[in-house]
């Protein structure tokens, strides 16, 4: 039972309970009108705490589709949150208000501490470097389609895997899955955090190397999800500047690639990912985008128990 | 030599590392109790040499699990009647509140007033905990 539900990270949900939302999200997909008045007289906040303008439209635009309306802040300024309002505060209010709320803080954990004051739905869209949860939905989404399993891949996982949030979400998402491997593949400085090798990978037995070289290992990988180095979890400038190209996807890159290879990203992309590879048919980002609200609609849908 | 009567009825937290004694004390709030409390330092002990020691009389209902996060090794003997009625052996708490800080800068905590510190146990055998809100492992 999804109805009242918070959504802090993937491992909120049974695999049973993310299959249900998928296979929703799937109807949804097919006959989008049906559901065009789902959520009448229903109201969504989006708090977010730091801009995201891709996260916020595709939750606006999901509860929008759904007959829903939104309200909410795109960043603290505009909000009592200026005013040195605690999180527990806001929440209280905004919940005597809403239905739903969608919240992204720059501070990790800010999501669960939200969740403990609310007596309505909290989702994670995203807090600091910890766990974007609904982008896990959607790359879940993404490779149920495009693989049509989650089970017997090798999964790899390029660029920030340091503070790339969503890349830690998809990680303890997919290790709950049948006979699945990692490839990590990151400069030594932006590596995966210890606690996800430690608590998720080791203790799980789970297969996974670390390596710094992405055409090294192209070959291997069923999955490529592909990560953005951001600027703004460095806090050094000369670092950035460093590390920032250290991983580009080309054609010659993909050439080394399976041919039924698909390549995920959470976007927005800086360069990462060379335009070239836009045509080639295993380039799967622009489909996940789609994806998203479509996974978000199913997820709103679960949350207030209406279908 | 100093001499504290023995309690017919209480608890006495027995073992304590030396030095920690005071802390234990501070913690479980005995400053503000009203009964008899003694706090015995650097006392003899036949395994370690040298222990801190608790005796709380006409009191049983003190909520000691936190303690075996501060040490272990702490022994408590339940008295009834003058007699040790039960002995607890600690073990690291399950979960923890408000002994930590999380130090990870990230972290909500570091920035919300009025919260709970909230601390869960992942490694039993190497006493490793993590920060409930953003999952960052508590290193000293």
């Amino acid at each position: 039972m999804l109805k009242s539900r918070h959504l802090i990270e993937p491992e909120d949900f049974t695999k049973e309970e993310l299959e249900e939302i998928f296979v929703l999200a799937d109807e949804i997909i097919k006959k989008p009108s049906r559901f065009s008045n789902s959520c009448s007289g229903k109201l969504l906040a989006t708090l977010f705490y730091e801009p995201s303008t891709r996260t916020r439209f595709s939750f606006e635009s999901a509860m929008l589709r759904l007959g829903g309306q939104v309200v909410g802040f795109s960043e603290p300024g505009s909000s009592s949150v200026m005013k040195g309002e605690s999180i527990p505060d806001t929440i209280r209010t905004v919940a005597s208000y809403t239905d739903i709320i969608a919240m992204r803080h720059p501070k990790e954990g800010a999501p669960k501490l939200a969740s403990i004051y609310s007596p309505v739905p909290i989702i994670n869209a995203g807090d600091g470097g910890h766990q974007h949860p609904t982008q896990t939905l959607t790359d879940l989404l993404t490779i149920r389609n495009t693989k049509k399993t989650f089970s017997n891949l090798t999964i790899g996982l390029c660029g920030d895997l340091k503070f790339g949030r969503t890349v830690h979400s998809l990680i303890k998402a997919l290790s709950r899955y049948e006979n699945n491997s990692f490839i990590l593949i990151s400069p030594q400085e932006l590596q995966i955090p210890s606690y996800i090798k430690n608590e998720v990978l080791n203790m799980k037995g789970i297969k996974y190397k670390e390596v710094e070289r992405l055409e090294d290992v192209i070959g291997e990988l069923d999955i490529l999800y592909m990560t953005r180095v951001q600027k703004e979890r460095f806090f050094n400038e000369a670092d950035y500047i460093r590390l920032k190209d250290s991983y580009i996807l080309d054609s010659e890159k993909m050439k080394l690639a399976k041919e039924d290879l698909s390549v995920l990203h959470p976007l927005p992309r800086v360069n990462e990912i060379s335009y070239e590879v836009d045509n080639d048919p295993r380039a799967c980002y622009f489909k996940q985008v789609k994806f998203g609200m479509f996974v978000r609609m199913a997820l709103i849908l679960k949350l207030l128990g209406v279908e | 030599m100093l001499n504290i009567d023995s309690i017919a009825n209480g608890i006495v937290i027995d073992h304590i590392k030396v030095g920690c004694g005071f802390k234990i004390f501070n913690y479980l709030g005995l400053d503000k109790a009203d009964c008899r409390v003694a706090l015995i330092m650097n006392a003899n002990s036949k395994k370690h040499g040298k222990k801190d020691l608790i005796k709380i009389e006409n009191v049983m209902d003190l909520d000691l699990t936190m303690l075996g996060f501060i040490d272990p090794d702490i022994t408590i003997n339940i008295i009834e009647d003058e007699k040790i009625k039960e002995k607890i052996t600690l073990s690291l708490p399950e979960k923890i509140e408000n002994i930590l800080e999380c130090k990870n800068p990230r972290c909500v905590t570091s920035i919300e007033r009025n919260i709970n510190h909230k601390f869960v146990l992942v490694d039993k055998e190497k006493g490793i905990y993590k920060c409930e809100y953003c999952d960052h492992i508590y290193e000293d």
